[in-house]
């Protein structure tokens, strides 16, 4: 009791110096602080530092409740596990086994995790999936270490980091080897992949690897059912199906599945290599005739004033921290991007009890499905389109954010500026696919803005330039979970067609190909079938 | 202002059962207005009232055959269907619910239209828990608001 008493004017005082900090700093917009206003008066600084400290008893009170204790659709009592502890820069955490270093930091109030490297300005998580390196901290003195997919030990020593760690810091790996020899080596386990492995283990022997701790890639988040063709498991929702193919994929004796590990790399001795890090500490060769690679994407950001603040996070990344971890991101959230995933995180924030200010779309027209606008829309949160973000503003967590109409040249109109109070700002603008293996392998890249940007060129069977090696989902041009499935499903079944001729699986592809055509129809198919018909016209 | 800038789909938009059929008794109001590609609706229908050519078509609906039983409000992915009866003194609405609290048989909520605003109270009528955790909310408001409500909210 005691010593949980003195972590807590230790907090106080944590919010006091950030505050003081702020206001040396950025004196001029204030909306976000009830009290802040008030307190530039120096005659009345005794008074206003009582004032204070019940303001940041409230704050740490806010922060005990981060975490999520019912939900109308998860149950996070199971999921968590036992309690466990470990220390953040020397002071006690508890936390739950089953969680991240930055979702147990974030339900502990603690948001900036890492300083940027030139200007040391403080940074929090960003994609919460390992894909930016926002949120590295060193971890039992090992630096660079991604908190936001390492799971939490018992012990742990976790210490926020200032730029990036130097060489001599970097513990090389020394000595803990290991080799797998495979048939078909799989890299990223989203339902990509995991489709990919399930189809192609029917006839050959397949490795299948994710850096994180799970497979499943994003759909462990998806909470809302999903859309597409009953076949396709349409009305189920995504965390339903990543539960069924993980299962599937688990009791599959035809597939080995490597967890915890990093591909950094290829190479090619007359075999296809793959080289991949195992829980930070081993180097795994892996020896395999065919790769299909299914990396999936990363979140795009935005260029605005402090875009960098420690509560503006991709819109993917909040629902990971709630959904997956049962820990809500803040208490009132700016959505920007009013596209499916916006549209849809919106939703899943308000059923997690987060109010949602309001949803702002630069486009004069929302671009996701209006049946999840209309979910938002009554439920009474504003979606304004031609509007954009203009800044944030805040010391080392988001206070509030400034709000603009644009005009037709997407110019910002004058005294249209809007102050709102948040202290989450979501960025949901796009993605991009998550190429680097490919290029490293020597794919080479075309540039189709449809598709979310640079793809690797690849024919309608899902092949690369390199004969044997295969892309699928996200990383080969942004789509959504239903069509990454039957892309996985059609690049399993292309790698074992590469090495036995089958009537049957062909026919077997040729309506897979045809079922990814139908999805494809309609205005909201578009972009991705334009982008897929560029590329496959630039296949030499 | 049209749904594509603002969410909010109105009469207009929509494909609605006529009003005699609306008399009759209870019968599903389809808010789908958009060629997206999905189809559970079709499956779903115990009694074939839904067709659709193409996936991306939006669904077809045989007022006839549909009974107002209520089987796809909870599978629709969009929540987009809904379930009225008109032919009371009051109107019942059917709604999709993915909310803590779940109201309770006899409690008084608010009811809400498309755009979230309170339009006056609800009754709840039944609260049907389901397994793939879309509940289905039976409510009781004015007649005039029976095209119009489609939300409540519970204050616990």
């Amino acid at each position: 009791m005691i010593n949980s008493g003195k972590i807590f004017i230790k907090e106080i005082q944590y919010f006091y110096n950030a505050e003081v900090a702020e206001r040396t700093n950025a004196p001029a917009l204030r909306a976000g602080s009830p009290l802040g206003s008030l307190g530039s008066n120096p005659n009345l600084g005794a008074f206003w530092n009582i004032v204070k400290v019940f303001k940041y008893t409230y704050l740490l009170y806010k922060g005990v409740k981060m975490r999520l204790t019912s939900h109308p659709i998860l149950d996070f009592e199971k999921k968590r596990g036992k309690k466990i502890k470990f220390t953040y820069n020397g002071r006690e955490i508890e936390c739950y086994e089953n969680e991240t270093i930055a979702s147990a930091l974030h339900a502990a109030g603690i948001r900036v995790l890492s300083k940027s490297s030139k200007l040391l300005r403080p940074r929090g998580f960003y994609c919460a999936i390992g894909k930016c390196a926002s949120c590295i901290m060193t971890v039992d003195g090992v630096p660079n270490v991604r908190s936001c997919i390492t799971l939490v030990r018992e012990g742990m020593k976790v210490e926020s980091q200032e730029g990036l760690a130097s060489l001599q810091d970097l513990n090389p790996i020394k000595g803990k080897k290991e080799k797998i020899e495979t048939e078909i080596a799989i890299v990223g386990g989203g339902p990509a992949g995991l489709s990919a492995a399930l189809e192609a283990a029917k006839y050959n022997r397949v490795l299948l690897i994710d850096e994180n701790h799970t497979l499943g890639g994003q759909l462990i988040k998806q909470t809302h059912k999903f859309f597409g063709s009953r076949k396709e498991k349409a009305s189920t929702r995504g965390i339903k199906i990543a539960e069924e193919l993980c299962k599937e994929v688990m009791e599959n004796e035809n597939i080995e599945v490597l967890l915890n590990s990093s591909v950094i790399g290829y190479y090619n001795e007359n075999e296809y290599n793959l080289a991949a890090v195992k829980n930070n500490d081993t180097l795994v060769k892996i020896k395999t005739e065919k790769i299909i690679v299914s990396t999936g994407a990363s979140e795009n950001t935005l260029v605005f004033e402090n875009n960098d603040l420690p509560g503006i996070y991709g819109a993917g990344a909040v629902q990971t921290l709630m959904n997956v971890y049962g820990v809500k991101p803040g208490d009132k959230v700016l959505m920007v991007g009013a596209g499916n995933v916006g549209l849809i995180v919106s939703y899943q924030l308000l059923q997690a009890g987060v109010d949602v200010v309001c949803v702002v779309e630069a486009l004069p027209e929302i671009g996701g499905y209006n049946v999840h606008a209309a979910k938002l829309r009554r439920c009474g949160v504003p979606i304004l389109t031609k509007h954009s973000i203009l800044r944030a503003y805040g010391d080392e967590r988001v206070r509030g954010a400034t709000i603009v109409k644009l005009d037709e040249n997407w110019k910002p109109v004058k005294g249209t500026e809007r102050d709102i109070d948040v202290d989450v700002i979501c960025l949901a603008v796009g993605l991009s696919p998550s190429i680097e293996l490919l290029r490293q392998m020597g794919c080479s890249t075309k540039y189709i803005p449809e598709l979310g940007g640079n793809v690797v060129i690849h024919n309608k069977y899902l092949e690369t330039e390199i004969t044997g090696v295969y892309v699928a989902g996200d990383c080969s041009g942004i789509g959504e979970a239903s069509t990454a499935m039957l892309e996985g499903k059609i690049a399993g079944l292309s790698a074992v067609l590469s090495m036995r001729r089958d009537e049957e699986i062909e026919r077997r592809r040729e309506e897979l190909m045809k079922e990814l055509e139908e999805l494809r129809r309609g205005p909201f198919g578009e972009r991705p079938r334009i982008g897929k018909e560029k590329l496959f016209r630039a296949v030499r | 202002m049209s749904y594509k800038e603002d969410g909010v789909l109105e009469l207009k938009d929509l494909n609605l059962p006529s009003e005699e059929r609306l008399k009759k008794g209870p019968v599903a109001v389809f808010e789908c207005v958009e060629n997206i590609p999905c189809n559970p609706c079709v499956d779903a229908c115990p009694f074939k009232a839904v067709s659709m050519e193409k996936i991306t078509d939006t669904p077809k609906i045989d007022y006839e055959k549909c009974t107002g039983c209520g089987t796809c409000v909870s599978v629709c992915p969009g929540l987009a269907i809904f379930v009225v009866d008109l032919s009371k003194e009051k109107a019942l609405i059917t709604i999709p619910y993915e909310f803590l609290p779940i109201p309770e048989k006899g409690d008084t909520v608010k009811a809400l239209n498309r755009r979230g605003e309170i339009v006056g109270d609800a009754k709840i009528i039944g609260v049907k828990k389901n397994e793939n955790k879309t509940n289905t909310v039976t409510i009781e408001v004015k007649k005039e608001v029976g095209m119009i409500v489609r939300n409540i909210k519970v204050i616990k």
